[in-house]
């Protein structure tokens, strides 16, 4: 090797390249960064020691300190459990009222609630619970079936129309045109007489006309003022809450058709205490007004026996 | 012509042993000789013992310093409930920085951005005025390294000792001096490391955690690390670590000019240099009597008299050192002293020479940390004790209900910074008609709630507002009113008008 320029000043070899008259010096690096190099080698050799590193052809060498992502996941899970478990026994004792009384276990079983309804609910009631055409909304004041704590429970518990030996919605409505149980001009005075029921102006000739099949076919059950049944979820008729639509097509097509909800019941996919969770999450998302504890003996829904051995979610 | 970028300066080794006798510091050398291969080996420094006022000075700061460093955690500030009694503590567990009577929150990280802008400031403006003080008396590098050099005196003996000692072959005196010297150093490394995790911990408490083996892993880990980096950058590395690792040297030259105050060589008195003999006259030359006791001072190992370099940390060791030597030989001290470039080149033009501490960059500096400072002082003095935040609720946007009232509901988040609980009373203005609740409580209208000492409570809150809105969104504002405190946030209330029946 032949012998290399040495800057004047600072007596170290240049690198030989020139680039516009401008030259770089060759400075040694400091002889520790070569250590520094030397250690993190020992420290992957060491790593290979202590960790899982190397695959081989069927499997891959474990190292000494038996580190696993695996099972450090299943041993999470195992203390998520835990923790569950402690939740659900708690939910277990706890009356409705008491669960949302209590601060720290009501946002337990809002967060229980929230991911169960957002995986099983929002599917027909949106994911925020604003309902839509022929789905309840639960976050209003309005409910069919009763919007106290151990009414939602029972709902979910059974469903609407689901089958359930216990369920909800023994009363259906009629299907008046399809079925020809009206005329065509019965129907039109129905949906004035319906439109003047909730207070908007309306034809007052067909409100007259409709009046005796009102009486005669609807009052049975909406009650001879419309105001409905919560016990038996037959709507009111003179809110500003509409299942099916609140136009006169809409409320037309419901008397001509006379469609009914459906709701599963959930009895047999949910423990008891989801069922509890989701019941207080949708009273509080509803904004619904505390029910005081343990209220006297609170007499037991018919059939609301919580079916034992029901199914874990 | 060709131009060097000279990026480290590296000098002319000394001329090499002759065919005389070896001196000790020769010998040392020699094992670390540059052999012309791809890597510098460190050439072994052994900084001689100076007495002097700036190594006086430097005594005393690294006795502040280090006092500053181990008392702090142990200091204790009252606070109320199970708030931690430490005055100075980052509290990663539950999220809050105290100090003395100022407490952090993780959302108010800008304070410490501030403090750092401040810091960054501050060294600007010192060193544009003093030069690098910060080097050469605070930086924990040169604290640390300066006690480690105290120790390996104490066990290796001054500069020549050393020296004898590292080219001596083993035996059982070298054995025992080397081997206590690091075992003392390990010892101090571990004082360091253990020192700094009390500030993350309440210190009483950690301590006797640490030594049963019950405080957090990460509590050993970080000791263990700042022992590694202690021992091995104070002990092993030292100027390395100035040279090589830490980037302020580079920047610096920017914060430096010829107004600047440094450790000058004072060539224009020094030069020409020479050996001088008693008796003999100081006519026709210089100062300097070439007698390097202002290079075996340094702890950085170079030549003050080559003028300002990157590696100088500006400590004035060489300084005294010089001193000493002028008192001994009878010239006026001062020979290598804080000066400026500027001041060096006037004397040499036979001027008299001033000195000028404003300048437009001292005054740009101090201007910005004044700013700065203001801002930051204004900020803290200003701190809400109750901070206020509202998220609407997005889906559903609104909610019409039976009587065709339209509710929207936020979740509130009252974040109360006091050591007391509050109870404050939240309302909502822009609204007409509105009525607060929260879950469960019958509407009214303001909602009442209390907020935990030192804690953020999330609260639902749904307001509703009567029928018959006519516009389709209201801009509202939520206020909550404590006894000492109020805070307040925008908002927007939908009330859905244009999709009413």
């Amino acid at each position: 090797m032949s012998e290399r320029e040495r800057d004047e000043h600072s007596g170290t070899e240049t690198t030989g390249h020139e680039w516009d008259g401008i030259k770089e010096l060759d400075t040694p690096l400091p002889r520790w960064w070569l250590w520094v190099w030397y250690g993190s080698m020992l420290a992957s050799v060491i790593y290979w020691i202590l960790m899982p590193a190397w695959p081989g052809l069927t499997g891959y060498t474990r190292g000494i300190l038996g580190k696993s992502d695996r099972a450090e996941v299943v041993g999470e899970l195992k203390g998520l459990a835990a923790q569950r478990q402690a939740g659900e026994s708690q939910l277990r004792s706890a009356s409705l009222q008491e669960i949302e009384a209590d601060p720290e276990l009501q946002a337990y079983a809002m967060q229980v609630g929230t991911s169960v309804f957002g995986d099983n609910c929002a599917t027909c009631h949106g994911a925020g619970g604003a309902g839509g055409k022929g789905y309840p909304n639960l976050r209003d004041d309005v409910w069919l079936w009763g919007g106290k704590l151990d009414q939602i429970r029972h709902t979910i518990q059974v469903g609407v129309r689901s089958g359930h030996a216990n369920a909800l919605g023994e009363k259906v409505m009629p299907a008046f045109g399809r079925d020809q149980l009206l005329t065509e001009a019965q129907i039109g005075d129905l949906t004035e007489y319906v439109v003047a029921l909730s207070g908007r102006k309306a034809d007052a000739a067909a409100v007259g006309r409709a009046r005796q099949t009102y009486a005669d076919q609807c009052s049975a059950c909406h009650g001879p003022a419309g105001t409905g049944d919560a016990t038996q979820g037959i709507p009111n008729l003179t809110d500003a809450e509409w299942l099916f639509g609140s136009d006169r097509t809409a409320i037309h097509d419901q008397i001509f058709n006379g469609r009914n909800g459906v709701m599963p019941t959930w009895e047999a996919r949910f423990s008891p205490e989801t069922i509890k969770a989701l019941a207080v999450y949708v009273h509080a998302n509803a904004g619904g007004v505390a029910e005081p504890v343990a209220p006297p003996a609170p007499a037991p829904v018919a059939g609301d026996a919580v079916a034992t051995g029901a199914a874990g979610r | 012509m060709t131009t060097v970028i000279n990026t480290v300066a590296n000098r002319e080794p000394p001329e090499g042993p002759g065919p005389g006798p070896q001196s000790a510091a020769e010998r040392a050398r020699a094992r670390a000789k540059d052999t012309g291969g791809l890597y510098k080996p460190r050439v072994p420094i052994y900084p001689k013992l100076v007495h002097g006022k700036w190594r006086r000075i430097k005594w005393a700061l690294l006795i502040a310093t280090l006092a500053i460093y181990y008392v702090t955690p142990w200091i204790r500030w009252e606070r109320p409930g199970a708030l931690p009694d430490q005055a100075v503590l980052v509290d990663f567990f539950g999220r809050r920085f105290y100090f003395f009577g100022i407490q952090l929150w993780p959302q108010e990280v800008y304070f410490i951005t501030g403090l750092l802008v401040m810091a960054a400031l501050a060294l600007f403006l010192v060193t544009a005025l003093f030069g690098r003080l910060w080097c050469g008396y605070a930086c924990p590098q040169t604290v640390w390294t300066d006690l480690y050099i105290y120790v390996e005196r104490m066990f290796e003996g001054d500069r020549n000792a050393r020296m004898r000692l590292a080219a001596a072959p083993w035996s059982f005196d070298k054995l025992w001096r080397k081997g206590g010297k690091h075992a003392v150093w390990l010892g101090v490394a571990f004082a360091t490391g253990g020192a700094w995790i009390f500030y993350f911990r309440d210190a009483p408490t950690l301590l006797a955690e640490f030594w049963t083996g019950k405080a957090p892993i990460t509590s050993y880990i970080s000791c263990a690390i700042l022992t590694a980096t202690t021992y091995v950058f104070a002990g092993h590395m030292r100027e390395q670590v100035c040279i090589y690792m830490c980037p302020w040297p580079r920047i610096q030259g920017a914060m430096l000019d010829d107004h600047s105050l440094q450790v000058t060589y004072r060539r224009d008195r020094g030069e020409l240099r020479g050996p001088h003999k008693k008796g003999q006259t100081w006519e026709g030359r210089g100062d300097c009597i070439d007698c390097h006791a202002c290079v075996v001072a340094c702890p950085m190992g170079i030549d003050i008299r080559d003028g300002p370099q990157l590696e100088c940390i500006n400590c004035g060791l060489c300084i005294d050192a010089c001193d000493e030597i002028m008192d001994r030989v009878g010239r006026p001290r001062d020979l290598i002293a804080y000066d400026t470039d500027f001041a060096v080149a006037e004397r040499a033009a036979g001027r008299k020479p001033f000195y000028q501490f404003v300048r437009a960059r001292t005054l740009y500096y101090a201007l910005a940390l004044v700013l700065v400072s203001g801002l930051v002082g204004w900020g803290l003095l200003n701190r809400e004790p109750l901070d206020l935040h509202a998220l609407r609720d997005r889906n559903p946007m609104f909610v019409r209900l039976h009587d065709g009232s339209v509710r929207n509901g936020y979740t509130l988040k009252i974040a109360n910074r006091t050591f007391t609980a509050q109870t404050v009373e939240i309302a909502i203005v822009g609204v007409p008609g509105a009525r607060l609740s929260a879950p469960g409580d019958p509407p009214g209208a303001v909602v009442r709630t209390t907020v935990p000492a030192n804690e953020v409570r999330g609260l639902r809150v749904f307001v509703t507002a009567p029928p018959g809105a006519a516009e389709a969104s209201l801009p509202a504002v939520f206020t909550i009113r404590g006894d000492k405190a109020s805070a307040e946030t925008k908002t927007t209330f939908l009330t859905g008008a244009e999709s009413a029946p």
